[in-house]
């Protein structure tokens, strides 16, 4: 008895500790908790969600996922350089359903909704080829070198498979004696084989380098080159140089990509969304707490401090995790607050059975949350069979959604039940069913008692005497 | 018991209500969003600006240029296939086969018009293969929720099985499922069909969403008939079967219906107060959690008296 109670005030401070902090993460910003915000989905911050197609056709398929992963490396610090705050860059690979497998890279840029500015962030990043001239394609390029339009066209080199996925390092180099900028190339061990082999194999023959299918530079190999360095020298700028070595450095896409998709939504839409969503919550929550406490009195104020619980706890957690929260997910977590009282709904049904048939407060309470568990428990997992599918289903939106309904049903359990259970027993003073507590609650908290723990339109107290 | 006694007029309503669904398919048909075809949609929104209301008196409050205006406008970009349909008080929404970020701007500026420059509020392009592949897994999701279910469900019911088997708990839970879904996606294409709005991702999360309620609803009504199974078994009291659901039904309803309320209550607040992109959703799981309350009352329990007859003849 003693014991639930103290439970029961430790239950309350902890619940009042934790809504402060959810309370201070937000509005207060010099609070230690500050550094916990919420994590908005680009629906409700504003922002650009790029899709590409990354094209694996070249790769070698045991390759694909190391590649695929230094792909969003690359990009992850290509975003980062042009100073987007939280960027989200995934890769994903599609699943068995689609035609043929592809693997994609998803680039979300919280607060930019300039979509050409994005895909130039993203997209402007230099594919670098080392390609041969072909045998017998000299004189042609000379033709075409000294005609008006002097620009090498890709069909006269072929591919060697250097590339700058094989760069490890560029640098940026002033000739000696002309002062003239050239960047150095310092290449990966399989770069440097390849190197090796090609310019071994092609002596006196053109070794173009190419940048996104230009060629800018068009040097003759001279001996083989066994150290895997390579200098670029072309009629370029300090300032070309310099870019294409950060490019390089930090940019150059180990694999090509091709933007398939693009979803914008401007900061005041995203807003709106935000503030309409919060508001909902706030009068769905007033309003199941005013049904609960009209319908089922003590036990209905009771499963509304729980809910109060609930909807802490659930914050805390999509801050901790923390959860991408998504127009639908707010969607999914003010269904789920509908939802979480269906636990103490099944339980007050069966504790006023237990009344009906004349049991004291206590044993009645005690039957009602032993009984209801059951249906509790089978409900409950098959709603998590649903999140778990929806998870899996997976575009942003949905997995938001999915993600805050699952976790509302682990959340319901604990505040519908144990929460509620141990306010319930602290407040009628019966612990374990004891024999005690069972006579005391029986004997001396009689009509009012009962008035309190029933529900509807009935008193309870009629009911007693009738049974008498 | 009133529903069991009554259960073939239920079945009938049921069937009808069904029926009614499928053949708001076909006569409004199935208008598939752009998650699930591929394609664009770009929102723009117009401000007044403060010197607009003199150059251009003829605007009332907002300068959202006429439409025809701007159609004759997009008309010169030679889109294949679009449509420009205003929306809120200041608002365009125009839509297109799937278009990249330059011919977006294109668009952009033939939606300016004088003085009205709009402001690009959501643009969202999704490819026809990405479309195609969301389409084949969303239907792949609900047929493995569904089985999940079933599976679960026989698992859960695995020691009743007198007079009815567990499985066919399973295919009661599942019949209802399918009716909720029905139902749902039947007053939606009616719905959408006069108030605009396509079948979407969040459609599909909405229907797996019912999908969850439904069974959470109808497993509450067979787990007290599996509890008053035992007990009948335990009193060796032998009650009809059609008894037992019914009584079972009578102890349960008053929970159904309350909870179902506060769904309902949270949702109607979602629906008038939540934020636009989620209207279409709220409306859809609003329909459900009533037909998945319905279904867990009049078709599922009856279903189960319904097969236990079956099974007697």
């Amino acid at each position: 008895m003693i014991r639930t109670r103290i439970f029961a005030v430790i239950l309350l401070i902890l619940l009042a500790g934790l809504s402060y902090a959810v309370f201070a993460s937000e509005r207060l910003p010099d609070s230690r908790f500050a550094k916990f915000p919420f994590k908005l989905g680009l629906d409700l911050a504003g922002g650009t969600e790029l899709t590409y197609r990354a094209d694996v056709s070249e790769i070698n398929p045991t390759d694909i996922s190391g590649s695929m992963d230094s792909l969003r490396d690359v990009i992850e610090r290509r975003v980062n350089v042009f100073g987007v705050s939280e960027p989200i860059v995934q890769v994903e690979e599609t699943g068995a359903f689609a035609e043929g497998k592809e693997h994609r890279l998803i680039v979300g840029l919280p607060g930019v909704t300039d979509v050409d500015r994005a895909v130039a962030i993203i997209g402007k990043t230099p594919l670098l080829e080392f390609r041969l001239l072909k045998k017998d394609a000299e004189e042609k390029l000379q033709a075409i070198l000294e005609s008006e339009n002097p620009v090498a066209t890709e069909d006269l080199f072929t591919e060697t498979g250097i590339t700058g996925r094989l760069v490890e390092r560029a640098q940026l180099e002033f000739d000696p004696t002309s002062g003239e900028p050239a960047v150095s190339l310092t290449f990966n061990s399989e770069g440097k084989e390849l190197l090796k082999k090609v310019t071994k194999e092609h002596v006196n023959e053109i070794l173009a380098i190419f940048l996104d299918g230009e060629a800018i530079s068009m040097p003759y190999i001279r001996q083989e080159v066994g150290d895997g360095r390579a200098q670029i020298s072309g009629n370029f700028t300090a300032v070309e140089a310099r870019e294409l070595v950060r490019n390089l450095n930090y940019g150059s896409l180990p694999v090509p990509v091709e933007l398939i998709g693009t979803q914008t939504i401007g900061p005041s839409l995203g807003e709106a969304a935000l503030v309409a969503g919060v508001r909902a919550g706030v009068w769905g929550f007033i309003l199941v707490a005013l049904f609960l406490i009209l319908w089922y009195r003590l036990p209905g104020f009771v499963a509304s401090v729980s809910l109060v619980m609930y909807i802490a706890i659930s914050l805390a957690i999509f801050k901790l995790i923390p959860v991408t929260l998504t127009a639908a997910g707010l969607a999914g977590f003010i269904l789920s607050i509908g939802m979480a009282v269906d636990a103490n709904v099944l339980i007050f049904e069966r504790l006023r059975e237990e009344l009906a048939k004349g049991k004291a407060v206590s044993e009645a309470m005690h039957e009602g949350f032993r009984r209801a568990w059951l249906s509790i428990r089978d409900s409950n997992i098959s709603s998590l069979i649903t999140a778990l599918v929806l998870f899996w289903i997976g575009t942003s939106s949905v997995k938001g959604f999915a993600l805050t309904f699952g976790i509302g049903v682990f959340v319901s359990m604990f505040t519908a039940i144990t929460a509620s259970r141990i306010f319930l027993y602290a407040i009628s003073g019966g612990s374990g069913g004891s024999k005690a507590g069972k006579n005391v609650a029986g004997a001396e908290v009689g009509v009012f008692s009962r008035f309190l723990f029933s529900s509807g339109f009935h008193t309870g107290a009629a009911q007693n005497v009738a049974k008498k | 018991m009133f529903v069991i006694n009554h259960r073939k007029i239920f079945f009938a309503i049921t069937a009808i209500l069904s029926v009614l669904c499928i053949a708001a398919f076909f006569v409004y048909g199935l208008n598939f969003g752009i998650d699930f075809t591929g394609g664009s949609v770009l929102e723009v929104s117009y401000s007044a600006p403060a010197s607009a209301s003199m150059s251009t008196p003829t605007t009332a409050a907002t300068t959202r240029p006429a439409q025809e205006l701007v159609k004759t406008n997009i008309d010169k970009l030679g889109l294949e296939e679009y449509s420009v349909r205003p929306s809120g008080e200041n608002k365009f929404i125009v839509q297109t086969k799937s278009i990249s970020p330059e011919e977006k701007n294109k668009i952009l500026q033939a939606l300016t018009v004088g003085s009205a420059v709009p402001k690009e509020e959501r643009f969202n392009s999704i490819g026809p293969v990405v479309g195609a592949e969301l389409k084949n897994k969303s239907f792949v999701a609900i047929a493995v929720a569904i089985l999940g279910i079933v599976l679960f469900i026989t698992f859960a019911f695995r020691k009743v099985s007198k007079p009815v088997s567990s499985w066919k708990y399973g295919a009661a839970t599942i019949i209802a499922l399918v009716h909720d879904i029905l139902l749902s996606a039947g007053v939606f294409v009616v719905w959408s069909h006069f108030r605009g709005g396509d079948l979407d991702l969040l459609f599909v999360s909405a229907l797996l969403a019912i999908l969850g309620y439904s069974v959470h609803d109808t497993i509450v009504v067979f787990d007290r008939v599996r509890e008053n199974l035992k007990l009948d078994h335990e009193k060796r009291e032998r009650k009809e079967f059609e008894t037992i659901v019914g009584q079972s039904i009578t102890q349960t309803i008053g929970r159904s219906i309350n909870t179902s309320l506060t769904i309902v209550l949270v949702l109607v607040a979602l629906y008038f107060l939540g934020g636009e992109s989620t209207r279409n959703f709220t409306f859809v799981l609003l329909v459900g959690v009533i037909a998945g309350t319905y279904s867990s009352i009049f078709l599922a329990s009856p279903l189960l008296v319904f097969f236990e007859k079956l099974q007697k003849k």
